[in-house]
């Protein structure tokens, strides 16, 4: 008897203490999972908004497509991150889609344009942004990533507000290797073809660029 | 107290044992804990992708075909002879466009082709921009580059059967590769592209086929182009920006990011892009944009399967799709023809600038 009491307080006790037994995308976003997950918002944010002086990146309103094959490829390592990569792999397959489901449909209107990157984008970070460079083949980068960088769709995220030290990582990352080059490959083709001398003037610009898009005249 | 602590031992390990199990009862227990990586997602690039690179020779074989009589060159389109690839020709630069009178209308129509919808909306029935095919502004060699077309005009268009000036030639374009109505003579949309695109043309020479012209003229393929390896081709290389509908993706801010390919918003059964022979130059020499790597015969595939896709009706219908089809189609256009059991042109929607009521 004093067993099965013993018993029965020891599981009442853990269950308890317990978070990560039913924890929601938003306690796992704003809680962290056990002793190995800290809250995602502790560096994005608490809407998932970013921090642009630690360079982490805005996730809210990204396509949840996007977000998930980040985290599983911080899970399996393929996009390599010391940070990300313990808490992606702690994460379930299950809970890594809901947390990128969570926070596609975090809203962006709180999201500014990163304070402080830079005022008056450079002239080469704003011809290659808004023209590309054709004679190699680089598009524009507003033909995918939309106007000012606002993002298009699922699969093509927003580059506008986040912080420029993190844009600046992620090309220098695929063109390490140390980022999957991402659907057809398209962002590693690209980011071969650039050098440093473009790589710091063009994240300047879309983190001067403000997050929220203003509503097209075309739409509805 | 001897025997209390092994108890305490085995029943704190049963409950932790207990919570586990509740655990992964939580979760999806088909789920493996590691999940394989999302190979489409994050494998580095498929070999197709990056090892087989385009060569610019490829692209500028010339076929020495004679294009039938009912031929639409979109502005400088190839004529035979011509050769592309490297283009000799390089436009003057962005920032050199002059600050004056004449700069100022240059501009205009440099927005006017890069943002169609918004500058010269009245005469628009679609959701295209002039840039979608005339890739950098306008300045891409093999994309239809203006400053190749300008020295061209005027010249005979078998279309119309007459000699067409620079001015009705870009009208034929809102009137087809835009869906819309032109505009008049003398409109300052007109004079606006006109100004641009002499601009760009600066220091060419007149009445010269400059290499990097219209679209390359590609070898007839080895085999027939197919619809069904088609599909497979837009599905592996297309979809992702196109979408797997063809109907193209708007950005956050509601502007068209990419342009529908087919349906009541992109061009019509009169444009020289409904034509699978200008659509594979097209395509073979600039999509997927800035990783133009698909072979000859995938471009001829995807360019059959997007030119057999219902589109708004050629605005020279007469009524009768057979009629239209043998009055102003040639062999390498689908209109007419029977596609999955249906006949292409018999359910197109109206053209025009009309069917914008319908827009979404």
């Amino acid at each position: 008897m004093a067993i099965r009491k013993c018993t029965l307080s020891a599981l009442v006790w853990l269950l308890s203490v317990s978070p990560w037994v039913q924890a929601s995308p938003s306690d796992i976003a704003n809680q962290g999972l056990g002793e190995n997950i800290a809250p995602c918002s502790s560096c994005h944010g608490a809407h998932g908004e970013g921090n642009a002086a630690a360079g982490f990146p805005r996730l809210a309103g990204l396509g949840a497509p996007y977000l998930e094959a980040q985290l599983d490829a911080f899970a399996s390592g393929a996009r390599g991150n010391a940070v990300m990569q313990p808490i992606a792999s702690a994460l379930s397959t299950d809970q890594r889609s809901a947390m990128a489901t969570y926070y596609s449909q975090l809203p962006t209107e709180g999201a500014q344009a990163s304070k402080g990157q830079s005022d008056n984008p450079p002239d080469t970070g704003a011809e290659l942004a808004e023209h590309g460079r054709w004679a190699s083949d680089i598009p524009a980068c507003v033909q995918c990533h939309g106007p000012a960088g606002v993002g298009v769709g699922e699969h093509f995220p927003a580059l506008a507000g986040q912080p420029a030290a993190y844009l600046a990582g992620q090309l220098r990352a695929w063109r390490n290797g140390k980022r999957p080059g991402g659907p057809m490959g398209l962002m590693a083709s690209i980011a071969a073809k650039l050098d440093e001398s473009d790589i710091k003037p063009v994240a300047q610009y879309f983190a001067a660029q403000s997050p929220a898009p203003a509503k097209g005249l075309d739409h509805e | 107290m001897s025997n209390r602590i092994p108890l305490l031992t085995v029943a704190v390990s049963f409950a932790m044992l207990a919570a586990v199990i509740f655990w992964v009862g939580t979760r999806d227990q088909s789920a493996p804990t590691q999940a394989p990586a999302k190979t489409a997602d994050v494998a580095s690039a498929d070999e197709d992708d990056t090892t087989e690179s385009a060569t610019k020779s490829e692209d500028v074989a010339v076929s020495g075909n004679t294009p039938s009589e009912r031929s639409e060159p979109l502005p400088g389109a190839a004529q035979p002879g011509a050769a592309s690839a490297a283009a000799d020709f390089a436009p003057p630069a962005r920032s050199e466009i002059p600050d004056d009178e004449f700069g100022a209308m240059v501009r205009k129509g440099r927005d006017i082709f890069t943002d169609t919808q918004q500058h010269a909306d009245q005469f628009v029935g679609n959701d295209l921009q002039c840039a979608n095919c005339h890739l950098d502004e306008g300045r891409r060699p093999d994309s239809a580059p203006l400053w190749a077309a300008w020295a061209m005009y005027p010249a005979y268009r078998g279309k119309n059967k007459h000699v067409n000036d620079f001015a009705e030639r870009i009208q034929g374009c809102f009137r087809y590769s835009m869906n819309g109505t032109p505009p008049p003579r003398g409109d300052e949309v007109l004079v606006a592209l006109e100004s641009y695109a002499y601009w760009l043309a600066s220091g060419a020479p007149v009445a010269k086929n400059l290499p990097g012209r219209g679209y390359p003229e590609l070898e007839a393929p080895e085999q027939p182009p197919s619809f069904t390896r088609g599909k497979q081709v837009f599905a592996d290389h297309c979809a992702l920006c196109h979408g797997s509908d063809g109907q193209g993706q708007r950005a956050a801010d509601g502007s068209l990011a990419f342009p529908p390919l087919w349906g009541p918003r992109s061009y019509n059964w009169g444009a020289g892009m409904h034509r699978v022979n200008t659509a594979a130059g097209f395509i073979k020499a600039n999509m997927p944009l800035g990783a133009a790597t698909l072979s000859d015969q995938q471009a001829w595939d995807v360019a059959r399967f997007i030119d057999s896709q219902e589109r708004p009706q050629d605005p020279r219908f007469t009524g009768s799709v057979s009629e239209t089809a043998e009055q102003y189609h040639g062999e390498h256009s689908m209109y007419g023809q029977t596609v999955n059991g249906v006949v292409l042109g018999q359910d197109a929607p109206p053209s025009g600038t009309a069917a914008k009521v319908n827009r979404p």
